[in-house]
């Protein structure tokens, strides 16, 4: 058996699963220390199924902690920002465009060196090895402990950022590393930008790894625990140690994970409903569609692979006016308990037009009895019609598709949508973050620039593939289970050799008998 | 004459990707580098092309390369500057001003970095009115003015001098360099005159791409529809006649390289009372919509592809199946739809095998 669990902001999830089956689910406010929330929830979920420590056999925990740090600059430490690309790139030094606060709170230590490559993998200059060992003194002088390297070109050959890693860690004992290639892909200013945020996050990492590490040993469980990242798959926890930053779309990702494993669906479309947003995605082959723009992150570009998701003001606390033909965009949010009708407040809300409605029982029922009929049928008609058009704007075709509905605020939609097929309510949906965690696979991916003159798109297509199928077994991944789940080939205009910029991705289940 | 705001340079960013017809490259890193350059104290000046004297030496910079390779590989900021000193050397006169060769994407924004780092004054005008793939593809050329003497420059600021017998071989040439100097290097080409500007030019084109910026970002903050304003604005410069031509859902996006294009096709299925299919055909730029094998706008025309709900103008790379989008066509001004203009960058400087219709005479 296995335990997912959800790290979010407001509450700690916890679910257990045998294979593919829901055993049982605990919810418990997340706490500062995040590890004696862990501990409760956990507790009181083996309590609850009768189900000693020692069956279980791994455990899954996704978090969106990073980039809560991030978002609300917290708990971030000083960073060497180091380039390798002189004399390109000196028009805009790292930190470039970023948020005064933030860079000022990393410290703004930033060194531009000789070196990186151009995109056929000659060197823009030879790495400048004696200047490289100056700024690891300064940074011994000045007590910097994490480092971000970034080289021009990386994607294609990493050779430059891992010698100088090396030089680094020979110079500085004990620093912290990250390397650009190893987070981002091609897109330099967004990539550096990633690394940097990423070694801002190292201290966090290893803490939060470490209350993660010390909860599952309080409870004796000693299975092995892994983390999930962006695109749904899993690493190991050594790995979030060093990219903490690969964690933080996994939010989204695993509630759309988690609500196709629900619904038994590979293709649909996906509405999470809070308390304030509801999140609308796309699920193709089980996985979340891609964005394809950049992603701001803290008021930072980056170009991480993030879900597409359509965020719109709908959701359990949102404020009902107009006689109900205007909902939200604002909410009560976390005050719903206080605030709302039901709860004795005197906010209108969509969960109060839904108790009216009779369709559930929360609350005072009684504080709602009125609001007149017409008020409930026009509010529930626009909620419908919200989520509606939301859904059609993320679908890829015209062709009705099956909407499953997770999260605390599923129960607003009563009735089905025109531009669904059918509107699935899964089971165990207020949890669905916390189970796609705990089905999430192991990954691999390939994105860099080939030459395919000389040689047929199709066999330079299947080299592409053939790495990221190694790639994702070398993470983990059960070698039989691994198939190619998205390809894209972008000819790069104006090269030459028909240079085409590459991107394939493989997963497969993570290779331990659960 | 006025001086560029922070806000303009946003704006010119938007404006630009539109007037980029999908090509052109994005200019998010233009952008950066010229409010980099402003806030060290560059003030950037634009001059209407009536300001020019006649006589005064205007050279323009740019570009020449892979987007790709530049969004990676980030200039030193010093390899256009660089380009047009040498040529001014090498003419021994000193310029009055730069000027872009092109309008749309990331060659609006060279030459305000040019004039952000040097000080001169950057012309309102350009050669292409919009973004093409070639350096021959310009209106000086169309016009008689030579694209030679040529300086291409690296971040070394390794420099190539190249005088051709004409800009197609110009073109090639510096094309060359380019993929030697790693796939992205700085121009400076066409010097000409303040008269020739005058006479060869498509005027107001930087303008016109702060103003199409300016012009979605304050319908969408007013809750207007901004492609309706866009359509109300258009008619009123030198780009005289707009419309929507398809609203629809992207269906089928294929695109690969050959003889140093992005050749493909869109597919676009229509919503919204638009029947059918239309498809764009690509070379870098939008060159062809059809439907139903019938001409519904053709290059030089601008067919621009713009997210349906934020008018966000979708550059070919972006494309992607399932976006929602509206195609607007422009015609573009008087200039470049002479028969020697269309010669160089109508259909058949595209190999295409179609006439020219002007987008205003399709129904």
């Amino acid at each position: 058996m296995r335990i997912g669990i959800d790290v979010g902001g407001t509450n700690t999830d916890a679910v257990l699963m045998n294979g593919m089956d829901v055993i049982g689910w605990r919810k418990t406010p997340t706490t500062p220390d995040v590890g004696s929330g862990i501990i409760t929830v956990l507790r009181d979920l083996l309590a609850d199924t009768k189900v000693a420590a020692a069956d279980i056999r791994a455990v899954m925990i996704g978090t969106t902690h990073f980039t809560n740090a991030i978002v609300e600059r917290r708990r971030l430490i000083e960073v060497a920002a180091i380039r390798l690309g002189l004399p390109a790139t000196r028009s805009l030094p790292p930190f470039s465009a970023w948020p005064a606060d933030l860079a000022s709170a990393l410290g703004r230590h930033r060194y531009m060196l000789k070196g990186g490559n151009e995109f056929d993998g000659r060197e823009i200059a030879p790495l400048d090895e004696l200047s490289l060992r100056d700024v690891a003194r300064d940074l011994r002088g000045k007590g910097i402990t994490a480092a971000a390297v970034s080289s021009v070109f990386s994607p294609v050959t990493p050779k430059m950022e891992q010698r100088a890693a090396d030089i680094l860690a020979e110079e500085v004992p004990g620093i912290r590393l990250s390397l650009s290639h190893e987070i981002g892909r091609i897109g330099f200013l967004e990539r550096e930008n990633a690394t940097i945020m990423n070694a801002c996050l190292v201290d966090l990492a290893d803490a939060v790894v470490s209350s993660f590490r010390r909860a599952l040993e309080e409870l004796r469980i000693d299975a092995p625990f892994f983390i999930s990242q962006n695109d749904g798959t899993l690493m190991a926890p050594q790995h979030v140690e060093r990219y903490p930053v690969l964690t933080f779309a996994s939010g989204p990702t695993n509630s759309m994970r988690g609500a196709a494993l629900l619904a038994g669906l590979r293709e649909a479309m996906v509405v999470d409903i809070g308390g304030t947003t509801s999140d609308v995605g796309m699920l193709m082959h089980g996985f979340p569609r891609e964005a394809a723009m950049s992603v701001d992150i803290g008021g930072v570009r980056t170009n991480f692979r993030m879900p597409d998701v359509l965020a719109i003001g709908l959701g359990g606390g949102s404020i009902v006016r107009d006689d109900g033909a205007r909902i939200g965009p604002d909410s009560v949010g976390y005050e719903l308990t206080s605030r709302a009708m039901v709860f004795g407040g005197d906010v209108l809300t969509t969960t109060d037009i839904v108790v009216a409605a009779g369709l559930q029982d929360i609350g005072d029922r009684s504080r709602v009895k009125h609001v007149s009929k017409s008020v409930i049928a026009t509010a529930i008609d626009t909620i419908h019609r919200i989520a509606d058009t939301a859904v059609d704007r993320m679908k890829t075709s015209a062709a009705p598709m099956p909407v499953i509905l997770v999260g605390g605020g599923a129960i607003l939609v009563t009735r089905g949508l025109p531009s669904a097929s059918e509107v699935v309510h899964p089971p165990h949906s207020s949890v669905a973050n916390a189970i796609g965690a705990a089905v999430a696979q192991v990954g691999g991916e390939v994105d860099r620039v080939f030459a395919v003159e000389g040689q047929s798109r199709d066999a330079v297509l299947d080299i592409a593939k053939q790495e990221a199928c190694e790639r994702a077994v070398a993470a983990g991944a059960d070698k039989s289970t691994v198939k190619i789940v998205e390809v894209e080939d972008v000819p790069l205009a104006y090269l030459p050799g028909n240079a085409t910029r590459i991107r394939a991705k493989a997963v497969g289940d993570l290779s331990l008998q659960f | 004459m006025r001086k560029i705001t922070q806000q303009d340079l946003l704006d010119l960013a938007i404006g630009a990707a539109f007037l980029g017809t999908g090509g052109g490259g994005d200019p998010y890193i233009g952008r950066l580098m010229v409010q980099a350059a402003m806030e060290e104290g560059g003030d950037v000046v634009l001059l209407d092309p009536s300001e020019v004297p006649d006589d005064a030496l205007v050279i323009p910079t740019a570009m020449m390369g892979a987007p790709t390779v530049l969004v990676e590989k980030i200039p030193s900021g010093e390899e256009a500057v660089a380009s047009l000193r040498r040529l001014e050397d090498h003419l021994g006169k000193k310029a009055f001003a730069t000027m872009p060769i092109e309008c749309g994407g990331i060659n609006s924004t060279i030459p305000l970095v040019v004039g952000a780092m040097t000080g001169l004054p950057v012309i309102d005008a350009d050669g292409m009115g919009r973004a093409f793939p070639e350096l021959q593809m310009e209106t000086f050329s169309v016009l008689g003015v030579s694209g030679s003497p040529m300086v291409v420059t690296n971040e070394y600021g390794d420099s190539a001098m190249i005088d051709a017998r004409d800009e197609k071989f110009m073109e090639w040439i510096a094309r060359g360099v380019t993929i030697r100097m790693g796939g992205a290097a700085y121009i400076a080409e066409y010097s000409m005159s303040g008269a020739d500007v005058k006479r060869t030019a498509v005027p107001n084109t930087i303008s016109l791409g702060i103003q199409i910026g300016r012009c979605l970002r304050e319908a969408k903050a007013g809750h207007k529809n901004p492609i309706e304003a866009l359509l109300q604005m258009l008619p009123q410069t030198l780009y005289s006649f707009a419309k929507v031509i398809w609203r629809g859902k992207v269906i089928d996006v294929r695109r690969e390289t050959k003889m140093g294009w992005a050749l493909g096709y869109a597919k676009i299925e229509g919503f919204d009372g638009w029947k059918g299919v239309m498809e764009i055909q690509i070379q870098n730029e939008n060159l062809i919509a059809r439907v139903d094998g019938k001409v519904r706008a053709i290059v030089p025309d601008l067919i621009c592809i713009m997210e349906a709900e934020t008018a966000e103008p979708i550059t070919t790379e972006y494309l992607r199946y399932g976006q929602r989008v509206v195609v607007v066509s422009v015609a573009v001004p008087p200039i470049m739809r002479t028969p020697e203009a269309l010669e160089v960058f109508g259909p058949k400087g595209f190999r295409i095998d179609e006439p020219y219709t002007p987008i205003e005479r399709i129904v």
